[in-house]
């Protein structure tokens, strides 16, 4: 009998849906059989929704991927694909039958992904045997020119947001005359509701690593740097383990490969500030200082990280650089649009069916990435809105869902492509609050040095604070408005320029939804508590008294096994008997 | 100041020479006591030549380091988009409720826990989502909070 390989999807989401008591529950299982079982720890395949995730492989069914795996099902499906039975229930991927998920996998070219939740990141091994660091043997092969030349014919841009041409941006640095030149990874991925580059960094890491060692060899750069924000410690961990092999197998390190190549890569790790994706601001932090941004020109390829010319990308931009190098820029410029070459990844959050991580060919459109291979909305709530780019971006309304996704379509809409994160919204999410949430957020983020930016984003907050709380006026949203230009004008860096653009997606799309906060003081989706009027059901309230006890001001009135009445004068709109009601008989509207 | 620094000494060697080392130092020293006093302050200034008010400048400036003791736990409550659109405000609810602290506290007065506000933490499809120490908890009801805490 051939041996069965166990593998285990062991990134964040994984861990926090449980994965690691399967892994140990396994590991004490299958060690008594190590003849016929290999065990192994894999990185996020994107089907976060199905965590813990566990697939099979090795007899002649093929490889089958069960998810909502736990401790106390997991041996029952083993058993059953031992002896040669498919499984019963919980598989969601297979190779050779039907299986619900494999339509969702379909709609995807998977670049980036490739190897994610398919490897053991923490194995270069693993990693060579798919192909890896084939692409920086070839690169070695050829001159810095020749590889620019091929990172511009493929037309990557950069998929930090900006989608700068990568190939361009290589070739500035390139041309620098300068006796040290860096490189820097930006994986301080900040986006609220992003989490791409986490999923990479720690299923794949040497992906990223490889993809860096061939662009410091185009620019000429010899030192890099990793900055990774510290509230990733997986993917922090799984770098450093992914530094070390490389280093041991002389793909980093003094003459690379026997070339007269050096390159030496470090990690720093980031101390909790969104600022610092910034390239400027990221650059002072890497020196030591606070993050704040500078002004551009110059721009880092001239002078960058320690005033040397510094060429900076983002992880996905990186990660994307192996397969073009492996197949030639025409290969991927041939996948998705004319102005908009390759594959983007995606995070797919919020009240959306198939929440996690995809990788979909630019030119699809938001629809089908929502519906098909998004698998469609969580619940019965209807589609509302879908969130791109972050505090940078904006939220798309059901009417522009058939946008395409491209650098320039989106950004047509007001939102931009972002790094990839994807917060889709039903009709139980009020537009303003999402707004005031993004604001709040660049607020707090703010590095303080624009005035606009720093005093702007307040005021914009305390006008939101005051409409989700029924105190707006109608001329509010001309002086939103027009605190929003000014920001835009008078920021240095993208935080502040684009800090308004929630608010302004908003309020161009779900206008009807501030003016009912305004004008009728009403909040649609019921979110805003200071807008809601909590009233008990008679016909449904047993007179369990809870609502009374959890009431902070005292003003439900009733005794026990009699219906309760709330205070409508004194009730301050909290909340609180409306998530202690066991019977539903709380209503709010 | 006749407190110990042969710690803080150690950590200043390690990083001896590097450039941009001050940000992993004070994280190196806040790894080890849990936060950045006042006297580390001044003892780093000292002995790196950089003035007081930069390195304060430093700490005060991002999110993770801290002034004040920190409990032995840390609960970080993550504030991503998905987590706010999931609800997660009951959720520290029902922490500060479970750990009696009035709003605006952060600490227990044992100093088991602390709990702050984080950034996204980026396990959003497993929304609303904590994070205890190293360790993420994810698909969290209110119900659910007293059970992980009884935990640590």
């Amino acid at each position: 009998m051939s041996k069965i390989t166990v593998k285990v999807g062991l990134a964040s989401c994984g861990r926090a849906a449980g994965a690691m008591e399967v892994f140990k529950k396994l590991e004490e299982y299958l060690s008594q059989n190590p003849d016929a079982y290999t065990l192994k720890k894999t990185g996020c395949i994107g089907m976060c929704f199905e965590e813990p995730i566990v697939s099979l492989s090795g007899t002649e069914m093929g490889e089958i991927t069960l998810g909502k795996v736990n401790a106390e099902n997991v041996l029952n499906l083993i058993e059953e694909y031992t002896e040669g039975k498919l499984p019963t229930s919980n598989i969601i991927l297979s190779d050779k039958t039907e299986a619900p998920l494999n339509d969702l996998l379909a709609y995807q070219k998977r670049i980036v992904l490739q190897n994610c939740g398919k490897i053991d990141p923490l194995s270069i091994e693993e990693y060579e045997s798919c192909g890896g660091y084939q692409a920086l043997k070839k690169a070695l092969t050829l001159s810095p020119e020749e590889i620019i030349n091929i990172v511009k014919i493929s037309s990557l841009r950069g998929r930090g947001g900006a989608g700068f041409p990568t190939g361009l941006k290589w070739s500035l640095a390139a041309s620098a005359k300068s006796d040290e030149k860096y490189i820097i990874c930006n994986a301080d991925e900040g986006d609220p509701g992003a989490f791409m580059d986490r999923s990479v960094l720690e299923g794949d890491p040497h992906k990223v690593l490889e993809g860096m060692i061939i662009g410091a060899y185009a620019i000429g750069a010899s030192k890099g740097y990793i900055y990774c924000r510290a509230e990733y410690p997986l993917a922090l961990e799984h770098l450093k383990i992914a530094l070390a092999s490389a280093r041991e197998r002389n793909y980093l390190g003094k003459n690379i490969l026997g070339t007269n190549f050096s390159f030496e890569l470090s990690i720093k790790e980031g101390a909790g500030a969104f600022v610092c994706g910034e390239e400027t601001a990221l650059m002072q932090s890497i020196e030591g200082k606070r993050g704040m941004p500078t002004i551009r020109p110059p721009y880092p390829a001239e002078s960058g990280l320690w005033n040397k010319p510094t060429n900076i990308n983002n992880v996905e931009t990186w990660a994307n650089i192996p397969w073009i190098i492996n197949n030639g820029g025409e290969a991927f410029k041939a996948i998705g649009t004319e102005k908009s070459s390759g594959t983007k990844v995606f995070a797919l959050a919020g009240k959306i069916a198939g929440s996690g991580l995809i990788e979909v060919p630019m030119g699809i459109s938001l629809r089908d990435i929502i519906y098909k291979v998004g698998g469609g909305m969580k619940t019965e709530k209807p589609f509302k809105a879908v969130q791109l780019g972050g505090p940078s971006g904006g939220c798309i309304p059901e009417e522009l869902l058939d946008t395409l996704v491209d650098y320039d379509s989106i950004a047509a809409t007001g939102a931009i492509m972002g790094s990839g994160g994807m917060v889709v919204m039903d009709s139980g999410t009020c537009m303003v609050d999402v707004a005031r949430y993004f604001l709040n957020f660049t607020q707090n983020e703010s590095c303080g040095k624009c005035t606009f930016c720093r005093i702007g984003t307040r005021r914009m907050l305390e006008i939101l604070n005051r409409i989700t709380e029924g105190k707006g006026e109608l001329a509010d949203l001309e002086k939103l408005e027009e605190l929003a230009i000014n920001i835009n004008k008078s920021s240095l860096c993208g935080l502040g320029q684009t800090a308004p653009d929630p608010v302004l997606t908003t309020l161009r799309y779900f206008k009807d939804e501030y003016l009912a906060h305004i004008v009728d003081k009403r909040c649609p989706a019921g979110v805003c508590t200071a807008l809601l009027h909590y009233y008990i059901l008679p016909e449904k309230c047993t007179g369990c008294t809870l609502c009374a006890k959890r009431c902070p001001v005292f003003c439900i009135s009733g005794s026990v096994r009699k219906v309760h009445i709330i205070d409508q004068n004194r009730c301050i709109h909290c909340g609180a008997c409306y998530k202690a009601c066991k019977f539903d008989a709380v209503t709010r509207e | 100041m006749d407190q110990d620094f042969s710690s803080v000494d150690k950590i200043l060697q390690e990083y001896e020479g590097k450039k941009g080392n001050l940000i992993p130092i004070l994280q190196a020293i806040q790894r080890q006591k849990g936060y950045i006093s006042k006297s580390v302050i001044r003892y780093v200034s000292e002995k790196m030549h950089i003035p007081m008010a930069e390195i304060c400048g430093v700490v005060t400036f991002y999110a993770m380091f801290h002034l004040e003791p920190q409990g032995e736990h840390i609960i970080k409550v993550c504030k991503g988009t998905a987590c706010h659109v999931a609800d997660v405000d009951s959720i520290k609810e029902a922490i500060l409720d479970f750990l009696k602290l009035e709003e605006g506290e952060n600490t227990t007065a044992d100093g088991k826990f602390t709990v702050m506000e984080v950034a996204c933490l980026g396990c959003c499809s497993l929304s609303p989502v904590i994070m205890i120490d190293n360790q993420t908890f994810g698909q969290l009801t209110p119900d659910a909070i007293p059970g992980i805490l009884r935990q640590f």
